[in-house]
């Protein structure tokens, strides 16, 4: 038996595993990151239109802060968010995307003086101060009260990713590709590494390791189409499930973004509609206006994506041979303009669809996008319930995003996550309870296991063919568990899920055996897999009986406070991993955690879009006031913004010394002699 | 559905698997029925689920921006999750990328090529002193920043790797992609590095003064970048420096 031992295993080469891994090691501790593909083609390459951090330079974001990032993210999150991380987030974004850009990203800047933009479908003229020439600069994104999208062109994803890669190789980290994560080694209650394949020879090894991280993104691929990578397959989520450990938190909190071309799905940015695009229908009219007159195409993703679903239920869709579609309009944005900050969309157009942006309207329809659910953490990156495994990034469910992530916020919480989770990761290996005490029998039986599954499925005779269960489960998902949902379509995908995952016990690879190299012995495993992913979904969407953020019941429309205020977390229990003739056992176990509201910064409210169908909660009322007498004590006393926040919930301690810190802005100044301004405020 | 409208596609591909003992290269021909918008992508999916489940490509992003799919595609290196089979004319040959690794079929290792080449250029910032990331960040020109980003938008697929001629009979050469981020570093301020350090990297024969000037590389960059523009400054550059040493060594 092969064994590899290190500190930290890191799965997962995209930024959130990258930006771990290069945390850990500077931190003195052995790491490994393993990666299906070359780090630099992880997803995250693929991120277009930028990164939030409120760093306010540009004249359109002025006045921006912590404080209103923070309460654009907790309202685009329906409440379904965990305002500590939230706080913790908004306080490191500027200090990620500062590092990023010493690390080398070119990020886009500010040009002092006059500029043309569109705004509502104006022309206006923005005039940007001198001071901030050479600062960065940021575009605005759906759900945000400023312009705080920093960006590289539309490739923001792939500059990140490859000043994080680079700054890898610096740092000598030693990353394996084609190298995949199929099993946690796990004993009592603590992880210690994980089962990996070589996907080029077929080689089994076990890594063995104080601490294991996974970062392996998101599970957008149990639907059809969908906006995402073909690896983003939730391979990271099942193996965690699979230790029956490990939770998995709102699986069924599930993206749909609003402008992915017709039919392949491939996306184009909200940067389209940030820069002034607009979308139209059949008849060339803009209707956006008249379902969110203040926000109009820049509601929260959730909400244009609904609207877009019901104006074409209307009748005002343009019929294709591949279904209805609307309209994107970015020609009013000029060729000059596409051909600098569109650069990607103009590609896409052209390769994909024979067509101009800067001439024609693109089809688009919303598409499967982002995965709000994950691995269910502690807000240090580690699980609730198996010790030594964390999870960061779109693989977490740590919970920054709570039922509706706002664009620009997800490669900005890779980043800041991995800061973060590696410095509470290497506190855990400094400590000396984490050293590694495991038998190696144990090691062995997780990999004799793994043997088993492959011979198994290479030796199945007349068993179920992969692609075929892979492509029913796709199918199931996309006509019932999409974006509005209904008790009667998720409960027959659930029941059609089940039968599935029975199926697949008995999956034969056909015609292709090698123990190597073998794209249809991968998928086969990976379907089982994908198949209880696609479970947890369903199932958590079933059972949650109101509507909130991307979760959206057209039979529970209103948002249940009362009762839903709460994470869905589900675990899936060993006895029935093993046993194929336990056909009783199909389903995930669930239960509930409650968001604590009496601690909340921000009690539940109304969003603002549509007109509020909230059903409260009674604290929430209780806490409101509270909320209101600590608001109405910080203005008598007269404090800063900084002290006022920290009366109404204190987060700071909670941060990794290193990143305490204030962020400097050119309305709030460091002034050098002055310690309180630049450092972390003492008073608790 | 049966369309008679669309083509019959005879898809011929360049098969080895070197972790089968006694396999030999051989070409492998597939009848698939075109789809309207259908990409290589979608062909090579459709030949791997119906036709032969062993076949091995690399996709990823599948939308032109990761650089995974690159192969010869009737003759030319291109990404192939973005070509067009209408583009195409009804027979199609694919074969892998030359110089790099096989994995088998039309899969190869340009990963590990890569980060060989990364690490031999050093192509990451070189800073000089540790930033205060609480602090204001460093300014830099808005025109400035946007023409690092030009060269930054390489994707290392390796098509101008495939498409060089030097390479063919000088292995160590960097290729377009090497030359492309040393000028991309040489342009950066960031980057501490003097035009002395890159010359230590790329200025003999297996660097900037081993092109040929076949311009192969520019015509198959699926990018675009200006790669020959970049390579002629940098070998300016570089001579100058070169003469510079030469002086003072007299
Ligand atoms: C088209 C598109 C555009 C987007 N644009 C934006 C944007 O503009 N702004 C924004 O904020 N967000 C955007 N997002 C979302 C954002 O890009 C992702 O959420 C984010 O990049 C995820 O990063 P990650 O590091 O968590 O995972 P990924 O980048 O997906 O990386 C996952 C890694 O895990 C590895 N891996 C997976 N499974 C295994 C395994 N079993 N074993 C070993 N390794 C494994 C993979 O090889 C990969 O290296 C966009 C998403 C899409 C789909």
């Amino acid at each position: 038996m092969k064994i590899t031992y290190t500190d930290v295993l890191v799965i997962g080469g995209g930024l959130a595993g990258l930006r771990t891994a290069t945390g850990v090691k500077a931190r003195g501790h052995d790491v490994i990151v393993l990666s299906l593909v070359p780090p630099k083609r992880s997803h995250s390459a693929a991120a277009q239109g930028g990164m939030q951090a409120s760093l306010a330079n540009s004249v359109m974001g002025q006045g921006d802060n912590e404080d209103i990032h923070f309460e654009d993210t907790i309202k685009g999150s329906d409440w379904g968010a965990d305002q500590k991380v939230v706080r913790m987030f908004v306080n490191t974004a500027p200090k990620a995307i500062r590092e990023l850009a010493a690390w080398g990203v070119p990020w886009s800047r500010v040009k002092r003086g006059d500029r043309q933009a569109i705004i509502n479908a104006e022309k206006v003229t923005i005039s940007e101060q001198d001071e901030a020439h050479g600062l960065i600069t940021a575009r605005d994104f759906g759900g945000t009260k400023k312009w705080r999208t920093c960006y590289t062109s539309d490739g923001t994803g792939h500059s990140m990713l490859y000043a994080m890669d680079n700054k890898a190789h610096e740092q000598k980290i030693e990353v394996q590709e084609r190298m995949e994560a199929i099993a946690l080694i796990h004993e009592n209650k603590r992880c210690y590494g994980a089962i990996v394949r070589n996907l080029m020879t077929g080689e089994l090894t076990a890594y063995v390791a104080k601490a294991t991280t996974i970062a392996t993104g998101g599970y957008g691929r149990i639907y059809s189409v969908s906006t995402n990578a073909v690896i983003c397959e939730g391979m990271g989520q099942a193996i965690a499930l699979e230790t029956g450990v490990a939770t998995l938190g709102n699986m069924e909190a599930i993206q749909f973004h609003p402008t992915a071309i017709v039919p392949v799905g491939i996306l184009t940015t909200e940067g389209c509609r940030g820069d002034g695009g607009v979308l139209r229908d059949v008849d060339g009219y803009r209707f956006m206006p008249d379902y969110e007159p203040e926000k109009k195409e820049l509601a929260s993703r959730d909400v244009v994506s609904r609207r877009m679903i019901e104006h074409m239920r209307k009748g005002k869709g343009v019929s294709s041979r591949y279904g209805d579609h609307l309209w994107l309009d970015i020609t009013l944005l000029g060729r000059e303009h596409i051909e600098k900050n569109l650069r990607e969309v103009k590609e896409i157009c052209e390769k994909f669809l024979g067509i101009d942006p800067a001439e024609e309207w693109i089809p688009v329809r919303p598409t499967q996008h982002y995965s709000m659910g994950g691995i269910r953490t502690k807000l240090t990156g580690e699980s609730q319930t198996l010790k030594g495994l964390y999870a960061c990034g779109e693989a977490a469910c740590w919970d920054m995003h709570g039922f509706n992530r706002l664009g620009g916020n997800s490669v900005s919480e890779t980043v800041v996550a991995g800061m973060l989770v590696a410095e509470y990761i290497a506190d855990y290996c400094d400590d000396k309870a984490s050293s590694v005490d495991i038998s190696s029998q144990t090691i062995e039986s997780f990999m004799d296991q793994e043997k088993e599954k492959i011979e198994s499925l290479l030796n199945h005779k007349k068993g179920e063919d992969a692609y075929q269960l892979r492509e029913s489960m796709e199918k199931i998902m996309m006509e019932k568990v999409g974006i509005f949902r209904n008790g009667a379509d998720l409960e027959s995908a659930v029941i059609e899920l089940q039968a599935l995952y029975e199926r697949s016990h008995n999956i034969e690879v056909k015609r292709s055996k090698s123990r190597a190299a073998n794209p249809a012995l991968v998928n086969a495993y990976r379907t089982q897999r994908m198949i209880k992913i696609a479970l947890t979904a369903a199932y958590g969407a079933l059972l949650r009986t109101e509507s909130r953020g991307a979760h959206s019941r057209e039979d529970y429309p209103e948002r249940n406070d009362k009762d839903w205020l709460k994470r869905t977390i589900m675990s899936w229990p060993a006895t029935t991993n093993k046993a194929n003739t336990n056909t009783s056992k199909s389903l995930p176990d669930v239960s509930y955690e409650d968001l604590n509201i009496e601690e909340m910064e921000l009690p539940p409210g109304f969003r603002g879009y549509g007109k509020d169908m909230t059903i409260k909660h009674p604290t929430s009322i209780i806490r409101q006031k509270q909320v209101e007498k600590i608001q109405e004590n910080n203005n008598q006393q007269g404090l800063d913004r900084f002290k006022a926040q920290n009366k109404f919930m204190p987060y700071e301690n909670l941060l990794p010394e290193k990143y305490r810190g204030r962020n400097e802005r050119l309305t709030e100044r460091f002034n050098d002699d002055d310690d309180e301004v630049k450092g972390i405020d003492n008073e608790k | 559905m049966k369309n008679n409208k669309e083509r019959q596609l005879k898809i011929s591909i360049l098969r080895f698997d070197p972790h089968i003992k006694g396999d030999k290269p051989r070409m492998e021909s597939y009848e698939i029925e075109e789809a309207p918008g259908m990409t290589l992508f979608i062909a090579l999916n459709d030949i791997r689920q119906h036709h032969d489940a062993s076949l091995k490509f690399d996709f990823v992003c599948r939308a032109g921006i990761c650089g995974s799919c690159a192969m010869i595609i009737n003759g030319k290196p291109d990404l192939a999750c973005r070509t067009l089979t209408k583009k195409l004319p009804a027979e199609i040959t694919l074969a892998p990328l030359p110089v790099f690794e096989l994995i088998g079929d039309l899969s190869v290792f340009t990963g590990n090529w890569m980060r060989g080449l990364n690490e031999r250029l050093e192509a990451w910032v070189h800073e000089q002193e540790e930033i205060d990331f609480n602090r204001l960040e460093q300014r830099m020109e808005p025109e400035l920043a946007d023409e690092i980003y030009e060269l930054d938008r390489c994707i290392e697929c390796g098509c101008c790797v495939a498409g060089c001629g030097t390479i063919q009979m000088r292995e160590e050469f960097v290729g377009a992609v090497g030359l492309n981020k040393i000028a991309r570093y040489q342009l950066d301020p960031r980057d501490k590095r003097t035009d002395r350090d890159y010359y230590e990297l790329i200025g003999d024969e297996d660097g900037v003064f081993g092109c040929m000037t076949l311009l192969g590389c520019e015509d198959v960059c699926p990018k675009d970048l200006p790669l020959q523009s970049k390579i002629a400054y940098l070998r300016r550059k570089m001579l100058e420096i070169g003469l510079k040493s030469d002086t003072h060594s007299c």
